[in-house]
């Protein structure tokens, strides 16, 4: 991989040049220079994949590892009754405010449209799940810690039976 | 001792920069990785690549026993733990002396001195630094006695917080009471640590910080950085050195930092964090980072020193060279932070597919960066995508370097902040230099107003 100098020094030769466009390319990256309509210069660097795989430590099970999130990517099982609570982005599904601390909601929870039930964490970033009707939860479809896809669903709130 | 095999116990740009250093040194690299990073670009650049278990950074990244037993196995003699992770827990060091592996950092008596942010604030007074006034609030009387002498409002700080986590205001003392029982209930869930402290609440400051070099005996600094462009803590843009400081503050700063780290026996890279109040003219120390920052490189910039080189040097034991001699600044640097986050939908991260990273390449660009076309960005982790980092003669002439770089900078398939960087060098405040913490806030509301 070229660093900011390596570029510099590619630059300072094609100044000279009329080239508009350079690509370099070895086995292990390829870099492309465009001069741009007001004769600046942008890149764009691929560090291509090695020919040795990664190397893998003994004992371990990478595909052990995927299960939890694989299952979070299952299709939903047929609509069960109830108004969905969906998940706003990706990330990982928390029903508790914080670890050790109890859920937001149980199965019966009686909720308004703006009682949290859950949060998202992406990025670092935490994301307060709201009920969005008003009810009791009747099934709660993700568990704790698990990887969520934008808009699967996580929650079903039942109306009251009244 | 030489290192001869690094092991990196990190991700994403960070780990793409400590790589490059190690390559230049001749130095043969592994790279710890969990799942979802085991083709990234970092995993790609490394010599080896080694799984540390599943993306879960709980279940790899923050797994010392992992992390060690990978660059145990691995056959590393030496272990760079970047920043954020483990990079400040104690236990990582320790982990690292009982496998016989050289840690590239502070050792654990220093990081438990300074993880501790009580025991910073007495080793920063004990140096002869100013402290913000304040002080340990173990009940509500000693919270209002305290309260009594800084005056309204205040700030109720976790011990074992830092880095803008764990901070709560009080404005009067009706709310007293109420918010210290939250502060004391947050800390003990979030650091495992219920201790909190009491600080006047500082308006209208900026954050200006020191870069340190220690050996374990000596310490040199390398200049201020202005990290004044925050939104909720979280630094967006950085420069250095930082601009118009009241006259003599900036080696009054640089001074205070050699004598925090001579009283700490600081080994290796590290920063420490002050509070400019621009309204008194007066400064506070607020804490110190044992690691190597991510905005280091505004530094590398100015002073053409390689900080990771330096802290693989000092790891392998060698002292640093004429101690005394001060590094020259050269003009001026300005990093910008691009985040995989949506500006316009309350910041909210954006992970997915990057269908085109195009870069700004010229005369005093710099980009560290680990995406490319193709590359994955995942939930799992921070939203750093990469660093546009430029360098020109004076200030001035740096920020149109940024202005310029950043329309050049586009980068597809995912939501990006390039557009708001580009109107914070626009704006005159900015330009003008030494703008507070609170000028980021004030400039979103005048955006979405």
């Amino acid at each position: 991989m070229l660093d900011h100098e390596d570029i510099e020094r590619i630059l300072t030769l094609l100044d000279a040049t009329p080239l508009q466009e350079f690509e370099l390319e070895t086995d292990r990256f390829k870099i492309t220079l465009r001069r741009t309509s007001a004769g600046q210069w942008t890149q764009q660097q691929d560090i291509l994949r090695a020919g040795t795989a990664a190397a893998v430590t003994p004992g371990s099970d990478p595909s052990a590892a995927h299960a939890a999130s694989d299952a979070g990517k299952e299709p939903v099982a047929a609509a069960g009754a109830g108004r969905e609570i969906h998940a706003p982005l990706v990330g990982t599904f928390y029903r508790s405010p914080r670890p050790g601390a109890p859920p937001f909601v149980e199965m019966g929870s009686e909720v308004r449209p703006d009682t949290a039930v859950a949060i998202v964490e992406t990025m670092k970033l935490m994301t307060s799940i709201y009920a969005g009707h008003a009810g009791r939860i009747g099934e709660i479809l993700i568990e704790d810690g698990q990887f969520v896809e934008q808009d699967q669903v996580l929650m079903r709130v039942v109306a009251d039976a009244q | 001792m030489k290192i001869r095999r690094l092991f990196v116990a990190n991700r994403g740009e960070i780990a793409v920069r400590i790589l490059r250093t190690a390559k230049r040194l001749g130095i043969e690299t592994v790279l710890g990785a969990s799942d979802i990073d085991l083709d990234s670009v970092p995993a790609r650049l490394a010599d080896r690549c080694v799984r540390l278990g599943p993306s879960a950074a709980a279940k790899s990244y923050l797994d010392v026993a992992a992390v060690v037993g990978a660059a145990r196995s691995a056959g590393a003699d030496a272990l760079h733990p970047g920043y954020g992770f483990l990079s400040e827990n104690p236990a990582l060091p320790r982990a690292c002396e009982l496998a016989g592996i050289t840690f590239v950092g502070p050792t654990a008596a220093t990081l438990d001195a300074v993880g501790d942010k009580l025991a910073a604030r007495r080793h920063a007074a004990g140096a002869g630094l100013p402290i913000v006034p304040g002080g340990e609030a173990t009940s509500i009387d000693e919270a209002q006695a305290i309260a009594r002498g800084t005056g309204w409002p205040i700030l109720i700080k976790a011990v074992g917080g830092g880095g803008g986590r764990g901070l709560r205001r009080v404005d009067r003392a009706a709310d007293l009471q109420s918010q210290l029982e939250l502060a004391i209930a947050e800390a003990n869930a979030a650091f495992a640590d219920s201790r909190v402290y009491v600080e006047r609440f500082v308006p209208q400051g900026r954050h200006v910080e020191v870069q340190i070099l220690g050996d374990g005996q000596e310490v040199v600094h390398l200049g201020t950085r202005d990290c004044s462009v925050q939104r909720r803590y979280q630094k967006l843009i950085e420069e250095a050195p930082a601009p118009l400081l009241p006259n003599g503050m900036a080696s009054r700063l640089m001074n205070d930092a050699v004598a925090l780290g001579r009283q700490l026996q600081f080994k290796g890279a590290g920063t420490v964090e002050f509070l400019v109040d621009g309204a008194r003219g007066e400064y506070y120390f607020l804490e110190v980072n044992a690691r190597i920052q991510v905005e280091h490189p505004v530094t590398e910039m100015v002073t053409d020193v390689d900080l990771v080189a330096e802290q693989l040097a000092v790891a392998a034991g060698v002292r640093l060279r004429d101690a005394h001699a001060q590094f020259a600044i050269r003009g001026h640097a300005i990093e910008c932070r691009i985040n995989a986050e949506d500006v316009s939908r309350e910041f909210r991260p954006s992970p997915g597919r990057i269908v085109r990273a195009v870069f700004p390449a010229g005369p005093g660009i710099r980009i560290d960066t680990h995406v490319q076309a193709g590359s994955v960005i995942p939930p799992f982790y921070d939203s750093l995508l990469a660093k546009i980092v430029v360098h020109a003669e004076n200030r001035a002439a740096a920020v149109d370097r940024m202005s310029d770089a950043l329309a050049r900078c586009k980068i597809d398939g995912i939501a990006v902040n390039t557009a708001l960087h580009s109107q914070i060098v626009s704006d005159p405040e900015f330009r003008r230099g030494g703008v507070d913490t609170g000028f980021l806030g004030r400039l979103a509301l005048a955006v979405a107003g």
